[in-house]
């Protein structure tokens, strides 16, 4: 079974983001970016399938701007077989990225494409659901267990109350929450191995997708700054602030 | 804004590249997830658990440079996947924790080197694994920096050695399996020096543990040789040709210590930083001091133009061209900025550097043993007078 794991090119978990002066988005000139934290865990559940012998090969896969041949280097070195990158400088919207992954399970035919629940630098929370929907696949969104056997999949998933287990027919689109795994490190040997495994290039139009933005960015702008607390003189005045200034009873 | 001086430094820098990258986030999760959580506990305790190596090695940062046949890892792997590995554990600002782990990176070369290859086979592997540690044992009770002048003194009696004397702040000196010894075999001077593989446990050999001012977690020893035996295969290269193999193995060292160096300097730095924006005094945070700017500029100064000479070093040891003298200067150019950065960044944090559990309160006490190990200030700035010519 061939798995596609898409990841993300994010600003790192670490940074402190600053929105640019003209409000036009986040500053990201000198900024350290990294793999999408969910989407590490998806390399990593691909991965351990491989090694449990589910999974016969690991294709991680990212659709982004030239540097985002670091982040499939990455995916490499944690143990993905080889990479494939669409490249674009285009700003890839979710829907642009899972009309590029349809056609690559087009082409390629995987049986099973796990991929993070959102990315962190914008949060969508869509592509996974997108593309199992293009694709006319079964989906689970938020996976904290996976289970393959037997042409199905079991997938656990953390929902208010308790956990919820879902039975899919393959092919699927696992979508990776938190809890699933706590990804490896790329040891130094395999940094140096990763280098050695092929990484294809396409672009966009190679793949006969436009992946012009659906979506117009109006303004970015800084959380409200949290205001500073006060001290309050006795039971009654708290009572009086709550009633009357927030409103709460 | 915190600050990320690390990642910023590699990526404007000629020396690194993408593979350094990637080796400085998996040792920086490492430091995270394995060192951070326990390091206080480690320098109340006076230990690093051997663990520790043993989940270093299954990334690979005890392996780096040996060869692969005896568990190593060379390919693609040069000096600065070295001087990154250092740099990113001094990001737990405890310099005892690099001492603790890293004293094969001197002590097993001899034994690579000269050993019988039965030796190298029983001894390397499972000191790559984490899983055996080693210790180089040089400075003496009579003396540290006149390596010419060991005492310690080997006679061949049969066909067995018999080693006498004695060695003392030897890093992992108790904890440590095999011992890597200087010892005079012939006359007075460097060229009667030998080297030899002392083992744990052999009789005559006993240890004493010393306390320190700082690397609290590396253990440090006094050790004591009384008839130590051994067999004529623990004689590491030709007899009397121990000196130069020593030395030269030393310039490794020193490059490490450089960036080292910067490294705490710059994790001191970080931390004070982050203090200067959140401690507020007179109404306003201490970073809105001009006072308090300019220390961090003044530190930022140091610290660059040093770590821009130990890079070069680094540099030059790659291509085979080091120019010693400026090794020795490069050495010096980083302690001192260490020593500079330990006190203003004391000083930023006031009273709070004064307290246990702070990486700064470390970093202060942990100077020393950078100024002076590996060569103390005043020996390489004469040496390198002197091989500068200014004689």
């Amino acid at each position: 079974m061939k798995v596609f794991v898409p990841v993300k090119r994010v600003v790192d978990y670490n940074v402190k983001v600053r929105v640019k002066s003209d409000g036009t988005g986040v500053d990201l000139a000198n900024v350290k970016m990294s793999m999408n934290p969910f989407d590490e865990i998806a390399i990593e559940e691909a991965v351990r399938l491989k090694e449990a012998g589910v999974a016969t090969e690991v294709v991680a896969i990212s659709c982004g701007t030239a540097a985002s041949q670091e982040t499939l280097r990455t995916a490499l070195a944690i143990g993905a077989d080889r990479a494939i990158l669409v490249e674009t400088d285009a700003d890839v919207q979710p829907l642009a990225v899972a009309k590029l992954l349809k056609a690559l399970v087009d082409k390629e035919g995987p049986q099973l494409v796990i991929l993070g629940k959102q990315a962190i630098d914008d949060d969508s929370n869509q592509t996974g659901q997108m593309l199992a929907a293009l694709l006319g696949w079964s989906q689970a969104t938020f996976a904290s267990k996976v289970v393959i056997a037997g042409g199905k999949a079991a997938v656990t998933r953390e929902v208010d109350g308790g956990l919820e287990t879902l039975e899919l027919t393959m092919p699927a689109v696992v979508t990776t929450d938190l809890r699933l795994n706590e990804p490896r490190y790329a040891t130094l040997p395999n940094i140096m191995k990763a280098k050695k495994k092929p990484l294809d290039t396409f672009k966009p139009a190679d793949l006969g997708v436009d992946v012009a933005p659906r979506l117009t960015t109006l303004k970015v702008v800084e959380p409200a700054k949290r205001q500073a607390g006060i001290k309050v003189a006795d039971v009654a005045q708290l009572l009086d602030k709550l009633k009357n200034e927030a409103k709460v009873i | 804004m915190a600050l990320n001086l690390f990642d910023q430094w590699r990526r404007q820098s000629p020396y690194y590249n993408d593979s350094h990258e990637e080796w400085a986030q998996t040792v920086r999760r490492f430091v995270e997830k394995e060192v951070n959580p326990h390091i206080n506990q480690w320098e109340d305790e006076e230990n690093v658990p051997l663990s520790l190596s043993v989940k270093a090695a299954e990334l690979g940062i005890i392996q780096m440079g040996f060869p692969e046949e005896y568990g190593g890892i060379t390919q693609g792997v040069d000096a600065f996947h070295g001087i990154v590995a250092g740099n990113e554990l001094a990001q737990c600002g405890a310099s005892g924790l690099v001492a603790a782990l890293m004293m094969h990176s001197v002590a097993l070369v001899p034994i690579l080197k000269f050993a019988s290859e039965a030796m190298k086979r029983r001894i390397a592997p499972e000191v790559l694994a984490g899983r055996k540690t080693m210790a180089i044992c040089l400075t003496e009770p009579s003396g540290g920096s006149d390596l010419a002048a060991v005492k310690t003194r080997a006679e061949k009696r049969g066909n067995k050695w018999v080693l006498n004397g004695s060695k003392t702040f030897i890093s992992n000196g108790m904890r440590a399996d095999y011992y890597t010894v200087v010892a005079r075999t012939g006359g007075p001077g460097a060229d009667g020096l030998s080297l030899f593989l002392v083992e744990k446990g052999m009789p005559g050999f006993t240890q004493h543990k010393m306390r320190k001012m700082g690397w609290h977690c590396s253990d440090t020893a006094t050790l004591f040789f009384d008839d130590v035996e051994l067999p004529p295969e623990n004689l590491l290269g030709p007899e009397n040709k121990g000196f130069l193999a020593t030395v030269k193995n030393l310039n490794n060292e020193r490059a490490g210590l450089a960036s080292g160096a910067c490294a705490y300097a710059r994790c001191a730095v970080e931390e004070a930083h982050e203090w200067a924006t959140q401690r507020e005094t007179f109404g306003k945070p201490l970073i809105k001091n001009q006072v308090i700017r300019h220390k961090f500029a003044e530190m930022m100064r140091h610290i660059s133009a040093s770590q821009a000479l130990a890079d070069l070093m680094v540099w030059q040891m790659m291509q085979d061209r080091l120019d010693i003298g400026m090794l020795s200067l490069a050495k010096v150019q980083s302690t001192r900025t260490l020593e500079l950065v330990a006190r203003e960044c004391a000083q930023i944090l006031g009273g709070a550097c004064f307290v246990r559990g702070c990486k700064i309160e470390r970093i202060y006490r942990d100077v020393r043993p950078h100024a002076i190990g590996g060569g103390s200030e005043e020996i390489m700035l004469d040496f390198a007078a002197r091989q500068m010519g200014f004689v």
